[in-house]
């Protein structure tokens, strides 16, 4: 049947038709459809894991036990995961096991643009980048072909335009691949001994993969004209396409490693000009150079930010369309907490107290956009908590009484409790805030290990968070509700002040889930407004100033009062009509 | 047949996935080749959004560049605005009138450009700007205001109104979907300028 579909999407039927019967990944946009359309199907056992490395750990358990098993992440997930791929290329594997990275070039969501193309050639695996939905969908079904023949886990290399664009897909049936488990010491007890056996294997493979990306079909010359030749993969072959039509010759690659290194000898050989269109970085480029080739491609193309038609065009002295503006400024619109987020009222209990606040990764991150401008580190996942204990071991007295790590739930979970164990073991005085709103928000709501409820929304183990930080060796341990300023106010002031480590919950459920009731939206007395602006600094989007007067936008506001608090004439007042 | 550029832009938040998801499904209906490319993440709490939908006999791109869309479908006036270069000279404006201001403006950093649809109007651009958020309110729902500018959009294409509420009812709740087909019909006939 013809189907639109996401790129993730086409990517989980293929995993399905592929007789995959594992899947376990953690959430990152642009990754997370691909876990989300896998747990539709009944076959499948599908999981979200506390973080990608155990999600990794877990699918090449499967995947040793004889089931073909899969692992999707972004391209920053994958770095937490690296451990566990760089050993799996040594051990191979027993059914299939294939792993999606999902790069996010132009940062759509990313806290940097790094390109996962060197994880394939770090860890000689064999790299596949669809260019399209249809292609997600095939490349699925042949990964888990060349991991079984090869004994190798295979990477598939997403991008955010192949990811989340919708395109034609015909799809097909399931099939079945399962295997007998058989004990096998000397292939997966990677000691010494043992490995030492297995690194001549990896590279008598990476050979055998070498002579494979010559002959597969996914690697193709397009061969139209002896003027320009055009070596390019992924999202970037539609571009090309889209620019140059039957203009230029064409290698289109959809195994980026290892690369075809004759065909482009070959390709290179027929044509009087060669360029590498590639985003991010020149990899594909610099190998076409070590085989002596002359070729161009950064000289003109840029390392930074995603490509466009435009952009390809242009870079090749093509004229493009340009389009019209007003001469107005036009104000950004930078994204902003929710109206209602429960993470606003403990930042602007932060910024209150004049709190140096180290940030994680999730939409309390937002927290560094005015007018809130609290939080002034974020790095990446967990990291809140280690740099905080750092930073307070060095500056000591003068910063532990005011310095706190913020961290969600889901982040908490994933790579903060061993941050945790390091304040509780090395004893820093330090303060870590656990933004407790039940539930992974930035990717769109998954469930995580504190929200007793698995992928499926199924009743789960359910992990305390207040039991938890006390088992870890941390004695002072409070929840407060962050829509009370006043509880806020007092615990961030007595924990900075407590001479030992110290953790705060701030508990309140995202205000986007749809089991959250609320309360009726607010409205403001113009006769009791004094126009003093108090309101406005939580940076709330639905209080605005209409005139000298606050205004609620009642499409938006969900009745959480923490302005009320704020206002010193108490202008705000419920409409106390219908729920928002 | 040339392959046509639509761009939908808004706040995050606003519906514009279930827009891009309608429209893709009718012009793969009619026998086109379809491409849609969307958002997600962190934009999409409160920031500026845009999506893309392409129909043609062949489409590569995914995405639609300046000055290259035939119709810019808008949740809201001011990203009409701010995405206007995206825009063909003689391409055509589908916008709600809606003001929603962003944060530099509720902080007082910026302000709020005036009189757009009149500017934008004085541009040279054909611009169709009803107050799709009553229109919404009037259907039920100030949600459904995606469904009021499908409707409204409807009126520029030649495609069956049958089609057009196929697809309604494929991709919205059953529960919701009088309400959107109530909002569809009062977009529709929101008297084009």
């Amino acid at each position: 049947m013809k189907e639109l579909m996401l790129g993730n999407k086409a990517l989980a039927r293929g995993l399905y038709e592929a007789g995959v019967c594992f899947v376990s990944s953690y959430p990152g946009t642009p990754s997370t459809e691909i876990t989300e359309e896998i747990v539709k199907y009944d076959e499948i056992y599908c999981e979200w894991a506390p973080n990608e490395k155990v999600a990794m750990e877990s699918a090449f358990g499967a995947s040793l036990a004889g089931r073909r098993a899969f692992c999707g992440q972004k391209h920053v997930g994958l770095n937490v995961a690296a451990d566990p791929l760089f050993t799996m290329s040594y051990t191979g594997v027993n059914a299939g096991l294939v792993v999606v990275v999902a790069d996010d070039a132009g940062m759509h969501s990313s806290q940097n643009e790094q390109d996962s193309r060197y994880y394939a050639r770090a860890a000689k695996v064999p790299m596949l980048e669809p260019s399209d939905s249809a292609e997600a969908y095939e490349f699925a079904k042949l990964a888990y072909e060349i991991s079984e023949q090869f004994d190798t886990p295979v990477i598939i290399k997403m991008c955010t335009r192949v990811a989340h664009s919708q395109s034609v897909v015909e799809t097909g049936e399931r099939t079945e691949h399962k295997k007998d488990y058989e004990k096998n010491i000397a292939k997966y007890v990677m000691m010494p001994g043992n490995a030492k056996k297995r690194h001549p294997v990896v590279e008598e493979r990476t050979k055998n993969l070498k002579k494979y990306s010559e002959e597969t079909p996914i690697n193709k010359i397009e061969f139209t004209t002896d003027e320009i030749g055009i070596i390019t993969a992924s999202t970037c072959c539609q571009y090309v396409k889209e620019v140059f039509g039957d203009s230029a010759s064409v290698l289109k690659l959809g195994m980026t490693y290892p690369l075809p290194e004759q065909m482009i000898k070959n390709f290179a050989a027929k044509v009087k000009k060669l360029y590498v269109v590639e985003e991010l970085d020149d990899v594909i480029e610099s190998y076409v150079k070590s085989l002596g080739i002359a070729v161009e491609g950064k000289n003109i193309l840029p390392v930074i930010d995603e490509f466009s038609q435009n952009l390809i065009a242009k870079a090749f002295g093509k004229p493009v369309p340009s389009g019209i503006s007003l001469e107005d400024e036009i104000p950004a619109r930078p994204p902003v907490m929710c109206a209602g987020c429960p993470h606003r009222g403990l930042f602007y209990s932060l910024k209150k107290n004049k709190c140096i606040v180290l940030g994680d990764i999730g939409c309390y991150t937002l927290g560094a956009v005015p007018p809130l401008s609290t939080i002034e580190m974020t790095l990446c996942m967990g990291a809140s908590i280690g740099a905080t204990h750092g930073f307070n071991k060095m500056l000591g007295a003068e910063s532990e009484g005011k310095t706190v790590a913020v961290i969600g739930d889901s982040t908490f979970m994933h790579s903060g409790m061993t941050g945790l164990a390091n304040v509780a073991y090395n004893q820093s005085n330090s303060t870590v805030i656990i933004l407790d709103n039940s539930i992974t928000g930035m990717t769109g709501h998954q469930q995580n290990p504190t929200t007793g409820y698995n992928i499926k929304g199924d009743p789960a183990g359910k992990i305390n968070l207040e039991a938890l930080c006390k088992a870890m060796g941390i004695n002072r341990v409070r929840t407060v509700d962050p829509y009370n300023l006043k509880e806020c106010d007092a615990a961030i002031k007595e924990e900075l002040s407590a001479p030992e480590p110290s953790v705060i919950i701030s508990r309140r459920p995202c205000a986007l889930l749809k089991h959250v009731k609320h309360k009726p939206p607010l409205k403001v007395d113009t006769e009791k407004c004094i126009g003093c602006k108090s309101c406005m600094k939580i940076g709330c989007p639905a209080i605005s100033m209409d005139g000298k007067k606050a205004r609620v936008d009642s499409t938006q506001c969900v009745g959480c009062e923490v302005c009320s608090q704020l206002c010193p004439k108490k202008a705000f007042v419920s409409t106390g009509g219908e729920q928002a | 047949m040339e392959t046509k550029n639509i761009i939908i832009v808004g706040v995050g938040g606003q519906g514009s996935l279930l827009a891009s998801k309608i429209l893709g499904h009718i012009f793969l209906s009619e026998g086109y080749d379809v491409k849609v490319s969307e958002v997600h993440g962190m934009s999409q709490r409160g920031g500026s959004v845009i999506t893309y939908v392409k129909y043609g006999d062949k489409v590569y791109s995914p995405i639609v560049d300046k000055g290259e869309a035939d119709f810019l479908v808008s949740f809201e006036i001011l990203e009409t605005a701010r995405w206007l270069e995206y825009l063909k000279p003689d391409g055509q404006i589908v916008s709600n009138t809606q003001q929603i201001d962003p944060m530099p403006v509720i902080t007082g950093a910026a302000k709020y450009p005036e009189n757009l649809v009149e500017k934008i109007r004085a541009k040279g651009f054909k611009i169709d700007a009803p107050d799709c958020l009553e229109l919404a309110r009037k259907a039920g729902s100030p949600k459904a205001v995606n469904i009021v500018l499908l409707g409204r959009l409807s009126h520029y294409f030649d495609i069956k109104e049958e089609v057009w509420q196929d697809a309604l009812k494929k991709n919205v709740p059953p529960k919701f979907l009088e309400l959107n087909q109530k909002a569809f019909e009062l977009g529709k006939n929101a008297g084009a300028e």
